[in-house]
């Protein structure tokens, strides 16, 4: 809902000089943390999002293993410094429901049934948030489920799109989230052609959902392409 | 297996309950099921039963809408509703649950929020809608979201004496309510697309999108749910589902 005055687009050009169906400058870097299985660091302009994953290892307590498959387990976190107010730390109901809808835009692409009695344990950890916090999560996890080692049917791509001003948008920044009448998060495997996150609020036309799903599809394959240049990056010359 | 069984069923365009794929279970709606509550409703799918009570009180608005009461949704999947489900605090499908009919009713617009300011910037109602699950036969999400709705239309405010504090038991008109927000999850198994889901049938799910449509066939809200992904295609077929089928949803709400 539009909560400020201010014009958000002005002659079909963002507050950050972008054009609609153009997203911020994304970089990515796979393997920034030495201490885990497979990490990535994902930026989406000023929002950046860690992730590392820890497995595939035994999962404990006993009770919580499955005896025929694998599971995966996620935690997205906001870090009290990443908002203009400070979050206090610990989980709260967002990142609870966050934490599930990103296990769930990931497991598709795991062959879980693979490590039964075992878990594989992913962090996002977003240290600077502005806007599209849970899709730039999405993006580091899975090149860090990538790195790892682990199996993937595809990568999973994502990005968020919405309607600001009434003009449809890929990647919402923090200001276009707050102010948006709609915002959608969206994740595919862009190679199976399959959507593993699809959330959505605000007010929308079929008309306008389908456009905008078309746009994310589109967008969901150029980040896919730069998952695997990154990837390819941090293993060139490897052997 | 019974699940097994559901599978097999729906792959051969059949259901365990012998019902049409787009085909709802009975329907029950009571309204003002509870007296202590300002509004509430009971709501039954089959043998899924769903009690909402909202309870209003006064508070200070948050910040950033300081002319706008305040909207809380809550969850309780209470132990004696099914064997799975466990006393304590929310677990994550509870929370989901609430953030999903959360978003049906604040993006619908279906309460005009900005009405309820009693001393803008300082004074504001605050709504309270808390689902309390009390039978679990498969389809929560769609019977708690019409047991909110239905609750939230019959919701009375109570009156405020001249202080600006509010009398016990007595009332001063009804909840500002504009629109009727209808969720409707369609769930997917192979390129089968069914409603209302059983108990066994939800554990045989592909995959799982519930959508809320509006009075004017406008979407407010949407979320995948469901372990396997949905085929980019399919989406649409989805949601010309819950459009259509939140059409006759709407008609028992009166």
């Amino acid at each position: 809902m539009k909560r400020t005055s201010k014009e958000l687009i002005v002659g079909g050009i963002r507050t950050d000089k972008r054009l609609p169906e153009q997203a911020r400058e994304i970089k990515m870097k796979v393997g920034n943390i030495f201490s885990a299985n497979g990490s990535a660091e994902v930026r989406f302009g000023r929002t950046v999002a860690l992730a590392s994953v820890h497995g595939p290892r035994p999962l404990f307590p006993r009770h919580l293993q499955e005896s025929q498959t694998g599971i995966l387990r996620v935690r997205y976190n906001m870090a009290p410094f990443s908002v203009v107010d400070r979050k206090p730390p610990g989980p709260d109901r967002r990142s609870i429901e966050l934490s599930k809808v990103i296990r769930l835009a990931l497991e598709p692409a795991l062959f879980l049934e693979d490590y039964p009695k075992a878990t594989v344990d992913g962090f996002i950890e977003i240290i600077q948030a502005d806007g599209s916090t849970r899709v730039t999560g999405i993006n580091a996890l899975s090149l860090a489920l990538a790195s790892a080692g682990i199996p993937m049917r595809d990568l999973v791509a994502a990005c968020s799109i919405g309607k600001v001003d009434g003009t449809l948008v890929v990647d919402l920044n923090g200001e276009e989230d707050n102010n948006s009448e709609a915002d959608i998060p969206f994740a595919m495997m862009p190679n199976k052609n399959l959507v593993t996150l699809l959330q959505m609020d605000g007010i929308l036309t079929k008309e306008e959902l389908m456009k905008l799903l078309d746009m994310a599809k589109k967008m969901c394959k150029k980040i896919y392409e730069m998952q695997r240049e990154a990837l390819l990056e941090k293993y060139k010359g490897e052997e | 297996m019974i699940e097994t069984y559901a599978l097999e069923l729906i792959q051969n365009g059949k259901r365990v309950d012998g019902r049409e794929f787009t085909q709802f279970r009975d329907i029950e709606i009571k309204e003002n099921v509870i007296e202590t509550a300002e509004g509430s409703a009971y709501v039954r799918f089959g043998n899924t039963k769903v009690i909402v009570g909202v309870k209003i009180g006064t508070g200070a608005p948050f910040p950033d809408t300081p002319n706008e009461g305040i909207l809380s949704v809550s969850a309780e999947f209470t132990p004696l509703a099914s064997p799975e489900f466990e006393a304590g605090p929310p677990g994550e499908d509870a929370i989901e649950l609430a953030r999903i009919v959360d978003r049906g009713i604040r993006e619908s617009k279906m309460i005009e929020l900005e009405k309820l300011a009693i001393t803008p910037g300082e004074k504001v109602w605050s709504v309270f809608v808390d689902i309390y699950i009390i039978d679990n036969q498969g389809n929560l999400l769609d019977a708690a979201a019409l047991a909110s709705v239905v609750a939230l239309m019959n919701t009375r405010l109570p009156k405020l004496d001249v202080e600006g504090n509010i009398v016990k038991g007595e009332y001063d008109g009804k909840l500002p309510v504009v629109h009727k927000p209808i969720t409707i999850s369609v769930c997917k198994v192979g390129d089968k697309l069914f409603l209302d889901p059983t108990k066994e049938e939800e554990l045989v799910i592909d995959a799982k999108l519930s959508i809320a449509v509006r009075e004017d066939d406008k979407i407010c809200a949407m979320q995948k749910q469901g372990n396997k992904g949905i085929e980019f295609d399919f989406i649409e077929k989805m949601v010309d589902v819950a459009i259509e089928k939140s059409k006759e949803l709407r008609k028992l709400v009166k």
